[in-house]
C-alpha cells in the first residue's frame, strides 16, 4: 500500500449521542464494511445494545434511532450513508451527567407502559421524536407517529396513556 | 365477598422492578449477551418438504474462513426430540421446508452464513402431505418409519399413565335422542398462525466439561431447558440461564431447536456458541401453532343445557411436536369446563405433516379445541334461537361439579362462581341492547354491518404443577427471592416482590430475586398456563413466613418472647402490640448470618378460572374488510396483584396468535411447493397503533380459595375465547355463517358470493 493510499483512505464520522466517532471503512474486522447496518455498527461495534433488532426486515421499528432527529430504522440503514449526520439512540435519552431519565421514559415505568419490553427503547425514541416537533401531540397524532412499531404484548393502549400524560392530556 | 383487608403494594400499581433497564435499553437480552471466544451458529435450511439428502459434502464450508465446525446427519450427537422421542437433531431425511440439514459455527455470522453457502447437497424429493385427512389415508407419504399412517401416539406420559387422549362419558346416543337441535359438520382452525414474539428464539450453549453444559436463552421458563431436555441429551447436567425475554406466548419455554443446534456446535468446537433464529427461521422453521379439526355432532336442549358432543379432533403437529400431547390433553379439560355435558365420545387424532413443527403456544390446546368446536355448537345454538350469553352462563362448570383434567383424573371444581363476572361483563359491552338474534345484524350503514360475538374460556391450570423457592432474609432488612422464574413481560417476578413485601412488611425496593437460574434456584415448572400468581405466588409467600418463622425464633431470647408472640416490620421485629420495643434483624440475627426459609406449592387442579370475551365487529360488505370496533374481557381474578399488569394479560387477547386469528393471522403454506409464503413482518399481518379498538377490562375481585392474597392469574384464558367470539360477531354482522378462519377480506367475499374462489385455488389456507 502507498503512502498516498494510506492517506486517502476512506472515513466516516457520526455524532452518536453527541459523541463524535470516526470509522474507516473496509473489509477487516475492525473497520466498518460498506454494507454493515447502522445497527450492526451501534450494536457490535459500539455495544450500544439498547438499539433492538427485532426482525432485521424493516417492518417492526424496534430498532428506531434518530438520524437528524428523525426516526429511521437502523436495520435498514447503512453505517456509511450516516456521515456527517447527528444519530441519537435511546442510550442518549437519559441526562448523561446527572442519570436523570427523559420524560417519556419516566413515563413509561409510571404506567407500565411496555410488558416484554423489547420493542420499548425504539417506541421511546420515535416518541421523543414527535414530542419535539410536537409538544401536545393528539392520541391520533400518537397513534399515527407509532404505526410503524409492533408491539406483541399489547402494551399500546399504556404507551398511548403515558404519551399523553407527557403531553399534558388526559384520555377521553 | 370482597376482601376488604387494604394492602401495602398488593393491588396497587408500582413500578416493574426492571423498569429502568427496559426504558433505558439496558436490559439484556439473548443477543445483548457477549461470551468470550463465543461463535456463531447458523442452519442450512432444505427447499423441499419432504426429502432424503442422497449426498452432502463440507469440505468446502470446513475450509472457509473463520468456519470452526460444520455438522451434518453424519456427525451431529445423537440427541432425540419430538414425544415421543424421535427426530433427530438432523436427520439424512428432512420433512419440511426448512428442516435442518446441517450446522455451521464460525467467528461471526457472516462467516457461518459464508459457510452454509458452500454446502452441496443432493436431495432424493419425496411426496409430501398437507392435510390430515390426507395425511392419514393408508397411500399418503409417511414422514416416519416408526408411525404408519402419519399418527403419532398419544399415551405419550407426559402427565403420567392416564394423560387425557378423549373423553368418553355416558351415552352419546340417548343424549342425541334427548337433545331438541342437533348440529353436525366439521370446522377447522388450522391458519398455524405465529405467536410471533418480537425477539425471534435464541441460545447460548457452553460447555465447561464434558458432562457439564450451560445455557442462556431467551425464555418464559428457565427450568424447561434443563428438565425438558435432559432426557433428550443423554442426561448431561444442565445449567440453564433465562436472559431478559423479548416476548414468548409459550413459544419460548424452550426453545429446543436452537439450543440443540447451540449445544452441539459448542460441543464439538469446546467453545460458547450463540444461535439466534432470523426472523425468517423464526417465521418458517421455529413453532407454530397446532392444526386443529373438528368433525363432529352436538346436542342441545332448547334451554341450552348441552346433552351430547361426539367427534373427533384432528389435531396436525406439523413435522413433529414435544407437547403435542399435553395440549390435547389440556383442551380436552377445558373443552369439559366451558361444555357442561354428561354424555361424550370425543376421540383425538395426532397427525404429522409435511410443514413447519407445533409448539406451545398461548390457549395451549384449549384455544384449538374450542375454536373449532364451537362454530359448530353456534349452528344448534342458532337453530334453538338461544342467546350464548345464556348458553355460556348455563354451561360452564360450577362449584361442586366435577371434571376430566389432564393427568385422566376427575376434578371437583372448589372454584368460583362466575356468573356475576359474565353479567358484569355482558352489562359493560351492552350485549342485551347489542345482540338481535343469530345471524342479525346490530347495526346497518350503507354497505357496513355491525355485529356481536361472545365466548368463554375456562381452564384449571391456576394451580398446576410445582414450585420451589426460598426467601432469604439478610441482616440489613432486605430480602431476596430464590425462585426459577423468567421475565417474558407478566411482571411476575415484580409481583412476586410484591407478594413478599406485603408478607414480610418490608418495603417493596428492600426485596430482590434472583436472575432466572437453575444452579441457584429451587425447581420451578415456569410461567406457564396462568400459575404464577396461585402456583408460584404460595411458594414465595410460604418461603416468606417460613423464613420470618426462623427469624423470630432467632429474636425470641432476644426479646425474652415466645416466637408466636412477635411481629415484625420495616426491618424490626417486636413484641405484638409494643412497635417501640423491638430490634432490627441485623441484631435478631447477627451481622454476619442470614436466614432462609423454604415454600413449596403443590399442584391443585380444583379452582377452574372463566374469562368472557365480548367483541363487536363491523364488517364492509364491499371491501371484505373486517375492523374490531369494541372488545370487553369479563372475569373474577379474586385480587388484583398490580393493576397494570393484569391489563397487560388482557389487552394481550389481540396479539400472541390470538383474537387476530380470526381476523387477519395466517401462516400461507403453498400446498404446491410446501413454501410458507409469508415469512416476514410485512406479509404476515399484524395490529398497529392505528387498528386499536375499544377495550375495557371489566374485573371482578371476590376472594379466591387460593393463598392469603386471594387471587389467581389469567394470562392463559384469555387469548383462547376470541376466534370464536369474532367468527360468531362477524357471522351476525353479515348474516351468514363464515366458515374460516381466518376472516380476511377475501374469505368474506367469497361468502357473500361477491368473488369467486378459482382465484385462490393454489393458495389453501
Amino acid at each position: 500500500m502507498t503512502d498516498q493510499k494510506k492517506q486517502s483512505r476512506d472515513t466516516i464520522n457520526l455524532t452518536i449521542n453527541d459523541v463524535v466517532q470516526e470509522f474507516e471503512i473496509g473489509d477487516h474486522f475492525y473497520q466498518v464494511k460498506p454494507y454493515d447496518t447502522l445497527a450492526e455498527t451501534l450494536r457490535e461495534t459500539l455495544g450500544l445494545m439498547g438499539t433492538k433488532v427485532g426482525c432485521n426486515q424493516g417492518a417492526c421499528g424496534s430498532c428506531t434511532v434518530l438520524m437528524d432527529g428523525i426516526p429511521v430504522l437502523a436495520c435498514m440503514t447503512l453505517t456509511v450513508e450516516c456521515d456527517g449526520k447527528q444519530i441519537a439512540t435511546i442510550e442518549g435519552l437519559q441526562d448523561q451527567t446527572t442519570g436523570k431519565l427523559d420524560e417519556i421514559q419516566q413515563a413509561f415505568i409510571d404506567h407500565t407502559a411496555f410488558q416484554c419490553g423489547f420493542c420499548t427503547p425504539g417506541i421511546i425514541v420515535a416518541s421523543r421524536a414527535l414530542l419535539n416537533r410536537n409538544p401536545s401531540p393528539t392520541e391520533a397524532e400518537i397513534k399515527e407517529a407509532l404505526s410503524g412499531h409492533y408491539c406483541r404484548c399489547i402494551s399500546h393502549y399504556h404507551v398511548v396513556e403515558a404519551l399523553l400524560t407527557v403531553a399534558g392530556k388526559s384520555r377521553k | 365477598m370482597k376482601f376488604q383487608k387494604e394492602y401495602r403494594y398488593i393491588g396497587k400499581a408500582t413500578p416493574r422492578k426492571d423498569a429502568v433497564g427496559i426504558v433505558t435499553g439496558k436490559a439484556k437480552y439473548i443477543e445483548d449477551v457477549e461470551l468470550p471466544r463465543m461463535l456463531h451458529g447458523k442452519v442450512l435450511r432444505s427447499p423441499y418438504p419432504h426429502a432424503l439428502i442422497k449426498h452432502i459434502d463440507t469440505a468446502g464450508a470446513e475450509k472457509s474462513r473463520g468456519v470452526k465446525a460444520v455438522l451434518t446427519h453424519k456427525n451431529v450427537p445423537p440427541w432425540m426430540t419430538g414425544t415421543p422421542r424421535h427426530v433427530r437433531v438432523l436427520d439424512e431425511k428432512v420433512r419440511y421446508v426448512g428442516d435442518a440439514v446441517a450446522l455451521v459455527a464460525a467467528e461471526t455470522e457472516e462467516m457461518a452464513r459464508d459457510g452454509l453457502a458452500l454446502i452441496e447437497v443432493a436431495y432424493e424429493q419425496l411426496p409430501a402431505v398437507y392435510d390430515v385427512e390426507d395425511a392419514i389415508k393408508s397411500d399418503a407419504p409417511q414422514l416416519y418409519d416408526a408411525f404408519p399412517r402419519n399418527l403419532l401416539p398419544l399415551d405419550a406420559p407426559i402427565f403420567g399413565p392416564n394423560t387425557l387422549s378423549a373423553i368418553e362419558l355416558g351415552d352419546v346416543e340417548q343424549g342425541f335422542q334427548d337433545s331438541d337441535f342437533i348440529s353436525e359438520g366439521t370446522f377447522s382452525y388450522e391458519n398455524i398462525p405465529n405467536p410471533l414474539p418480537i425477539e425471534s428464539p435464541g441460545v447460548i450453549a457452553e460447555w465447561s466439561e464434558p458432562n457439564h453444559l450451560t445455557i442462556w436463552s431467551a425464555t418464559q421458563c428457565a427450568s424447561w431447558h434443563r428438565y425438558m431436555m435432559l432426557s433428550k441429551m443423554g442426561f448431561p447436567d444442565i445449567r440453564t440461564i433465562g436472559t431478559q425475554c423479548g416476548g414468548s406466548f409459550g413459544s419460548k419455554n424452550y426453545s429446543a431447536q436452537p439450543m440443540l443446534y447451540a449445544a452441539a456446535l459448542a460441543k464439538v468446537t469446546g467453545r460458547p456458541v450463540r444461535v439466534c433464529f432470523s426472523k425468517e427461521e423464526h417465521f418458517g422453521a421455529f413453532v407454530l401453532r397446532l392444526g386443529s379439526r373438528f368433525k363432529g355432532k352436538v346436542g342441545l336442549k332448547k334451554d341450552g343445557s348441552v346433552k351430547a358432543i361426539s367427534g373427533e379432533w384432528l389435531v396436525d403437529t406439523g413435522a413433529f411436536s414435544d407437547q403435542a400431547q399435553a395440549q390435547v390433553a389440556v383442551g380436552l379439560g377445558e373443552a369439559q369446563l366451558m361444555l357442561r355435558c354428561l354424555n361424550w365420545d370425543l376421540k383425538t387424532k395426532l397427525v404429522c405433516t409435511n410443514r413447519c413443527a407445533s409448539g406451545i403456544v398461548r390457549g395451549f390446546g384449549g384455544q384449538e379445541l374450542e375454536s373449532a368446536l364451537l362454530p359448530i355448537f353456534m349452528h344448534a345454538m342458532e337453530q334453538g334461537d338461544i342467546d350464548p350469553t345464556e348458553f355460556f352462563k348455563k354451561n360452564y362448570v360450577k362449584p361442586g361439579e366435577g371434571y376430566y383434567w389432564r393427568d385422566g383424573n376427575w376434578w371437583v371444581s372448589k372454584g368460583k362462581d362466575y356468573s356475576e363476572a359474565l353479567e358484569n361483563g355482558a352489562r359493560a359491552f351492552g350485549w342485551a341492547e347489542k345482540w338481535k338474534g343469530w345471524l342479525k345484524p346490530t347495526a346497518v350503514k350503507n354497505a357496513k354491518r355491525v355485529g356481536v360475538g361472545v365466548s368463554v374460556h375456562g381452564n384449571a391450570d391456576v394451580g398446576e404443577d410445582v414450585s420451589e423457592a426460598y426467601v432469604r432474609l439478610n441482616p440489613d432488612a432486605t430480602a431476596t427471592i430464590h425462585a426459577c422464574v423468567a421475565e417474558s413481560g407478566m411482571g411476575q417476578r415484580s409481583n412476586l416482590c410484591k407478594m413478599v413485601a406485603e408478607t414480610l412488611q418490608i418495603s417493596l425496593d428492600r426485596v430482590s430475586i434472583t436472575p432466572p437460574d437453575s444452579l441457584i434456584n429451587p425447581f420451578d415448572f415456569g410461567l406457564v398456563g396462568s400459575r404464577g400468581t396461585y402456583a408460584v405466588g404460595s411458594a414465595v409467600i410460604s418461603a416468606a413466613d417460613d423464613a420470618k418463622e426462623k427469624l423470630f425464633k432467632m429474636a425470641a431470647p432476644i426479646l425474652k418472647t415466645a416466637p408466636d408472640d412477635l411481629d415484625s416490620e420495616d426491618g424490626i421485629v417486636f413484641v405484638k402490640g409494643e412497635p417501640d420495643m423491638g430490634v432490627p434483624w441485623r441484631k435478631a440475627m447477627g451481622m454476619m448470618q442470614t436466614c432462609t426459609g423454604f415454600g413449596r406449592f403443590e399442584p391443585d387442579y380444583s379452582l377452574p378460572n372463566f374469562l368472557a370475551l365480548f367483541v363487536e365487529v363491523e364488517v364492509d360488505t364491499e371491501t371484505g374488510k373486517l375492523d374490531l370496533l369494541r372488545v370487553v374481557t369479563a372475569t373474577d381474578v379474586g385480587q388484583i396483584i398490580d393493576p397494570p399488569s393484569l391489563e397487560g394479560q388482557l389487552y394481550g387477547s389481540l396479539g400472541a396468535a390470538g383474537m387476530d386469528t380470526a381476523i387477519f393471522e395466517e401462516s400461507l403454506l403453498d400446498k404446491n411447493s410446501g413454501h410458507m409464503l409469508n415469512l416476514n413482518m410485512m406479509d404476515y399481518k399484524w395490529r398497529s397503533f392505528t387498528e386499536l379498538p375499544r377495550f375495557d377490562n371489566k374485573i371482578l375481585e371476590t376472594s379466591h380459595q387460593t393463598h392469603r392474597y386471594r387471587a389467581v392469574g389469567v394470562g392463559e384464558v384469555s387469548t383462547s375465547p376470541g376466534p370464536s367470539a369474532v367468527l360468531m360477531a362477524a357471522s351476525n354482522a353479515v348474516g351468514k355463517r363464515l366458515d374460516g378462519y381466518p376472516l380476511t377480506p377475501d374469505r368474506i367475499l367469497q361468502a357473500l358470493g361477491k368473488i369467486n374462489p378459482v382465484g385462490n385455488k393454489e393458495i389453501e389456507k
